[in-house]
Parts: C-alpha cells; structure tokens; sequence
C-alpha cells in the first residue's frame, strides 16, 4: 500500500497534535474565555481529521470529527467551556492516543467510541440545534459542470497547505475553436505557460487523454500559483485558436458528508486568513524554513553510535600501537585522528540529545486526572523542560518519574480541607524541574504536602523488620528517609490505587541506579518534601580512570572520583578495626581492592598506597590500587543477563589491546 | 532403520574427560578457540569472567567445573562453544568439540541416577548409540543464574 511509507510520519505527527490539543486543553482549563486557544485546538483536531481521513483510519476520523464539532460550537460562542465540556474532550483525546498507539503498534487503530461520541453529541445538541443547518453556501462550485474536478483527498490536502501559505488555487478552463487542428499542441503550449507560472495539479480530462486529443474542445486546469487569474488570462490568450479562457477561484469542493463540508472550508480560509502555518513535513520538504529539520528514524542513530563505538574502540588500540612504535609521523595522524573523533563524539551524542520535555509533558494531564479522582487542588509548575538528556535515559525514566509524581499527590499532598486547617493555601504546588549541573542532569520534584513522618517510617521499618529499634533510634532524618525505597513499604495508612502498595519506590530506585544515577529524599515535615534524582548525561561512552589491581585492570569512571593520591603506609589509621587515612582533614575509608575483588598476588607491596578516592554524594573512601594507567574514553557495554548484579560491577569495556576491563561501581563501594 | 515420520534433533557433541555430551544445535553461535578472559570479582569459580567476542562482552563458564570436574586443564583441543539461552549469551569451556548429529528422539531415554560424577540434574537424556553413549544436557539448568553470584557485601 502506497500510504505505508507515509505512516511513520503520520504517527509522529498525529502524536504531535495530540499532545499540543493536550497542552492547549489545560491552557483552557485554566482560561476558558480566550477563543485563541480554541482555535489552537481546533487547528490541530482538524489537522488530525484530515491526515486519518487521508491514511484511511475511518474511527480516529469520524471521532475527530465529532470532537471538532463541540470545539466549533466551542468557537462560536453557541457553548460555554466548563468543566464538563472539557472533560468530555479530555476523553475523546485519550481515546484518539489509545487509537493513534494502536496503529503505532499495528493495528487498525479501530476502537469503540460509543460512549465519548454520544458525549459529544450531547454536548454539541445541547449546545446549540441550529449547528447542523449549515449556514453558508459556498459559491465559485458549480457541481454540475461537465468538466468539474474530482479531487482526491490528497490534491485536497496540498490544495489546503497552499491557501495557507497565500498561494491561489485557480480552474482554468480553456475552450478551443472548433476548427483547431492541433489540439494537442495547444493542450502543450499551454500547458508550457502554466507550469511557468504554477503547479499544474490536476487536469480534467486526464493530461494522458489530452495529449491523444481524445477531448472535445474544452479542459479544466486546476493551478497553484502566485499569479493573479487576469494576469494569467492574458497569457493563455497568447497562444492561438483558443476560443475562451474562464478562470475561476478554486474551493475545496464538498465531501460527501453533508454536515462537515461548510465548516471545513470555513475552517480553512480562517487557517489562511491567521496565516498561521503550522510545521508539517510536507511543507518541510517543498519549501525550505529558517531552521530547517529532518526526521530520522532513531533506529539509524543507533546504528551510527554503535558503529561509532567500534571506533572508539580501534581508536584505543591505535593510540596503544602508536605509543608502542615511537613512530613520530604516526603519532601526530593518531592524534590528529583523536581529536577529530573527539568532536565526531559530541555532535553524535548531540544528536541523540531530547530535551526532558518529551516525559515532561505528559505530566500536566496525568496530574489534573490525579487530582480529580483524589480530590485534590494541585498545581503543577515545570521548570528547565529544555533540559537535555541521551534518549536512553530518556527512555527509562518516564516510568520512574511517573511513580514519583503519583507519590507526591497521594501521599503527599493533602487535601484543600486538611490544608486549610493547617493554614496553607488550598492549593498543593508540586514543582518538576529539571536542570544540567556537570556531567550530570538533575531533576527534582517537589511538593509542599505535609511531607515524611520520621516516626512514621521509623515505626513502620521495624515492625516490617527492615530495621532494628535500635537502628532506627541512631538513623538520621535522611537515612530514615531512604527507608521508604526499601521494598515493601507503604505509609499511607489506607493503600490506594493511584500509588499503589509499596512496590513503587523501590523500583524506581533501582531502575534510577541502573541507569548510573541516584535518587535522594528530603523532607520537612509539615513543609513538603523533595525528591532529586541525578542521571549521568549519556550511558554509552563515559571518562574512565583506568588502574592496576594486580595485574588485572579497571576502570573507574571518573565523575565519582576526587582525586587521586600517593598515601605512605604508616600515614594510615584504624578505626573500628578499619584502615582509614586522613585525607586533607576528613577521615576516609580505605578500601583495598586487591581484597575485596581477591584478586590473585603477583606482586610485592610497596611501601606506598597508591589510592582513588571516589565520592557518592557527602561521602568519600578512598581505593587501594597498585598502579594508574591514566585516563580514557570508553565505550560502556552490559556484562550480559547471566551476570548482571556482579557486586561493586557496573559493567565492562573493550581496551585498545582487545581485552576486556570492568568498570567499578563506586556507588556500590560506599554505602 | 528408523521411522521416516521421526523427530530429528540435531544437536553438537563435544567432550569433558570421557564422556560425549550434547546440546540443540539451534542454541550454538560459533565454536571458539581458547581466549584471553577477564576474570570477574565475586563470581562461583566455574564462572571464568567476560571475553570480548567481536565486540560484544560475553561471559564465561568452565563447563567441566559446573559439572563437578576439577582441575581441567586447559589443552589445544580446548573449545569455547557460545550458546543463547532465553536471551542470554554464554561461553561454555569444553575439553574438544568435533561433532554434529542427528538424534532420533526416540533414541532418547530418561537420565540413569547418576551418570559418571555429574548430577543428575543437568541431564535431560542419554542416547547409545552402538558404542557411544550421548549425554543430553539441560542448559536451562545449567545456565540457572540462582547460584551465579557470591553473595556478599561489602560496605564502608
């Protein structure tokens, strides 16, 4: 089927106008006099329409459909938005996502929409009766002319972007003298002077028959030009034997639903009176825009980084054979050939840069769903949406992020009569933001709900025995807070559906960890709490500081090491039956990895340690090695199912040399 | 001869000591050479580490010692047969492999008590064939990730 390869970008596009009738939808909510953002919505409802009609997904149309004729009655001050209304509309736009993944996914996009249609209906009869009177008829369509065009909805819709980008859409009709013996060469010489002047879109009868002569006298021409219709007219006089031009304006001629077609065509010149001319791909291809983008497909990025990271790879092993060879030419191509690598290496990760914004905005609806169903007045205020993260990421903290946010409006926020007795506003805030910082991303959410119950988690830790009274008496506020991502806890007395049973925070921390990050809790009681999480920017190729253990080498990555050291063995101390140094007036942990990974001896100890000390968060220790090798870019790649979870392993790379080395987890070392 | 209607398994027979082993053809990537392994820290001591297999990290188990044979060594004969089990690709260390039949299923019978030193567990079948005796393996079982990891702890 030829509409196949347009289907990705159908997806795309439809996911787009989803979201933005989404984001205008609570843009509404908020004013719902301002018939501007109607008209946003309206736009793209009518966008959707016409793109689903063109794809063949008959339900997604007619639903869109019938949405559009709420938002028109909507428009046209025959309905009032409330409540009601937009909830209806905030249905129907589910329903049109539950459609659109559907067909992301294969299938026919076909749904039953029964309920949310009959809604609709209601709302719109209810709104206003005249409604399905059209009230305009439309001159310049003379349905019973011999020669008037059939248009199919693809001529419509390039018919629809060109009024939109100010281009006139003529029929031409061109009769010939009956004693004109070349008719094709007149047929030719005008078709010469038309597509001079425009885009020749289609002819009746087909260009095919009149080439052949297998005309009459007279063909229509529908064109899309710039020109004026007289200017036009007295250029086709220019060729001769022609009997008569007749130039008309040409509208969009009636589908055969008989209710739509008037508002359609209202709809349009209202589209090209605003001049507002929203992106679309055709329009990107045809004409080129200031900023000028492509789609690619995300697989094709994929590719190129993995064959990218083959080259980091072959890079490592020719900065190796070139420090081996001494060879001065080769050494300056090697590192010619880095540095070059090196940029090739930011624009690739680049690239693959999304701004958060992408999990960021399906917030705003699922909180105003929350809200409601609890009974809730939150307001939720996003900051740093632009904030960019590798698509990995990306793809991975949607679900964390979700349960964090149910968190907070369960649990956390109270409802507007428990805030009014303790004398906040009635209205929750919960701040989503998120920002760069280093190597890192940080994003935080933060509500100002009656925050953690020390006691609470406390008391609920040790009946669930995760620890002892005891602990729990000596944990600070923070360490009692983490609790709460110990699995199995819950401390809402009574268990809900929106954040459900205590397997949530849990999860989320370890996915969090999996992806090289970490999650914090903070909290005042009474004031609110905070959740930070911090990511690394990219997963895929990281800074490592590679040492000696032994002879077997490692890679520690280098955001989580301070700095490294040479520590005399007499300068170490003990305490609690550990070895820890003093180390610029703090006192750290020393770790020995010979020890604690068992390594085999080979060699004899020196008198010197030589030591990585590494942070997670406030905290430092310092490892023992047996030699630095330096630093260098790696490519970081899994350990493989089967051993995934090897302790203080986060996973391995390939060296220069081809062998394979394991990259600490210094969050694992320090706990 | 055998019924033309049989099932058919093709499957790659290698040996460990004495004994002739095999596995589905179906779940073997590439039969290796010996090459140099990444050991990796807190794993049981038949889990030899990670090697990196054209680019891709793979680890490695010594078969002969998840199967309860000790002090193996390491010879020219040695093999390192990939295979992927429910996703995952793991390197099996064997004494040689040489082989590829096909084993009527018929052939097959349940595993005697204790076949040689090995538990019983691991074995799906044997199949005699004239002189030979053919040990079915049961890689789910061997490749189990339960006791993969040392469980240990270490925290400053």
């Amino acid at each position: 089927m030829e509409t196949n390869q347009y289907l990705e970008i159908f997806i795309d596009e439809s996911k787009e106008h989803l979201q933005s009738m989404n984001d205008q939808l609570l843009v509404l909510e908020k004013s719902p006099q301002d018939v501007t953002i109607v008209n946003e919505i309206f736009r793209s409802a009518h966008t959707l329409k016409g793109m689903a009609a063109t794809m063949g997904f008959q339900d997604l149309s007619n639903l869109t459909h019938k949405m559009e004729n709420v938002l028109d009655a909507v428009r046209n001050e025959k309905l009032m938005v409330d409540e009601e209304v937009l909830d209806v509309v905030f249905a129907s736009v589910d329903d049109l996502e539950a459609m659109v993944f559907d067909i992301a996914e294969g299938g026919a996009g076909e749904r039953d929409v029964e309920e949310v249609v009959q809604l609709l209906h209601a709302i719109e009869s209810g709104g206003s009766m005249s409604l399905s009177q059209p009230s305009h008829f439309q001159p310049g369509i003379k349905k019973d002319r011999e020669n008037s065009l059939v248009l199919d909805e693809f001529t419509l819709s390039i018919i629809q972007q060109s009024k939109e980008m100010g281009q006139n859409n003529l029929q031409i009709e061109v009769t010939l003298r009956e004693d004109c013996v070349l008719k094709a060469a007149r047929v030719y010489m005008v078709f010469e002077i038309l597509e001079e002047c425009g885009e020749v879109i289609q002819a009746q009868p087909p260009v095919q028959q009149l080439e052949n002569e297998e005309f009459d006298t007279t063909f229509t021409i529908l064109l899309v030009t710039g020109m004026t219709a007289e200017d036009l007219q007295s250029k086709i006089y220019k060729v001769s034997e022609i009997e008569h031009v007749n130039i008309s304006h040409y509208e969009t001629p009636a589908p055969s639903e008989e209710n739509t077609n008037t508002r359609d065509i209202e709809e349009d010149k209202k589209e090209s009176e605003n001049k507002s001319i929203k992106a679309n791909n055709q329009e990107k291809d045809s004409k080129p825009v200031a900023n000028r983008t492509i789609r690619i497909n995300i697989d094709r990025l994929d590719a190129l980084m993995n064959l990218f990271e083959e080259l980091v790879i072959d890079r490592g092993r020719l900065e190796q054979i070139s420090d081996d060879l001494q060879h001065k030419e080769l050494q300056e191509t090697v590192e010619h050939m880095t540095r070059i690598s090196g940029d090739l290496q930011s624009i690739i990760l680049n690239m693959r840069m999304v701004p958060v914004d992408q999990v960021f905005n399906r917030f705003p609806r699922m909180v105003r769903q929350l809200s409601k169903d609890l009974n809730k007045k939150i307001e939720l205020s996003v900051v740093g949406a632009d904030t960019e993260l590798d698509r990995t990421v990306i793809d991975e903290i949607g679900d964390p992020l979700v349960h964090l946010i149910r968190n907070a409006i369960d649990h956390g926020i109270e409802t507007p009569d428990q805030r009014g007795a303790v004398g906040k506003p009635q209205t929750g805030q919960l701040e989503l933001k998120a920002y760069h910082s280093g190597n890192h991303v940080f994003i935080e959410i933060t509500d100002d709900g009656k925050g953690i119950d020390r006691h609470k988690v406390a008391a609920k830790a040790v009946s669930n025995d995760v620890v002892t009274e005891e602990q729990a008496a000596q944990m600070t506020d923070a360490q009692v807070f983490d609790l709460i991502m110990e699995s199995g806890f819950s401390t809402a007395d009574q268990i809900s559906d929106v954040s459900g049973r205590g397997v949530g925070l849990d999860v989320v921390k370890n996915t969090i960890e999996s992806l090289g990050g970490s999650i914090t809790v903070d909290s005042i009681p009474g004031k609110g709490s905070r959740f930070s999480i911090q990511l690394p920017l990219t997963l895929s190729i990281i800074s490592v500081m590679l040492v000696e253990v032994q002879k077997e080498k490692y890679a520690i990555p280098l955001s989580s090491i301070i700095e490294t050291a040479m520590v005399k063995k007499e300068d170490v101390l003990h305490a609690h039956n550990k070895k820890v140094i003093d180390f610029r007036g703090k006192i750290v942990p020393l770790l020995l990895l010979k020890d604690l990974f068992e390594v085999p001896y080979t060699l004899e100890e020196d008198d010197d340690y030589s030591v990585v000390i590494i942070r997670k968060g406030e905290k430092t220790a310092a490892l023992v090695v047996d030699s630095f090798i330096g630093q260098q870019e790696v490519v970081l790649k899994s350990l493989g199912d089967y051993l995934s979870g090897a302790f203080a392993i986060s996973g391995a790379t390939i060296l220069g040399d081809g062998q394979v080395a394991l990259i600490l987890d210094s969050n694992a070392l320090i706990k | 001869m055998a019924d033309e209607q049989n099932q058919y398994v093709k499957v790659i027979v290698f040996q460990i000591k004495d004994e002739e082993y095999t596995i589905p053809v179906h779940t073997v990537g590439s039969i290796e050479r010996m090459m140099p392994i990444t050991r990796v820290p807190g794993t049981k001591s038949f889990v030899k580490g990670v090697l990196n297999l054209r680019g891709v990290v793979t680890p490695v188990i010594d078969l002969r010692e998840r199967l309860g044979i000790h002090d193996a060594e390491i010879t020219d004969q040695t093999r390192m047969i990939t295979v992927t089990i429910e996703g995952m690709n793991v390197g099996l260390i064997v004494d040689s492999a040489n082989d590829v039949l096909d084993l009527d299923e018929t052939w097959i019978e349940p595993p005697p008590e204790v076949v040689g030193e090995i538990e019983a567990d691991y074995i799906q079948g044997v199949v005699k064939l004239e002189n030979r005796l053919f040990i079915l393996l049961n890689l789910e079982k061997i490749l189990s990730k339960e006791d993969v990891l040392e469980l240990k702890h270490v925290h400053v």
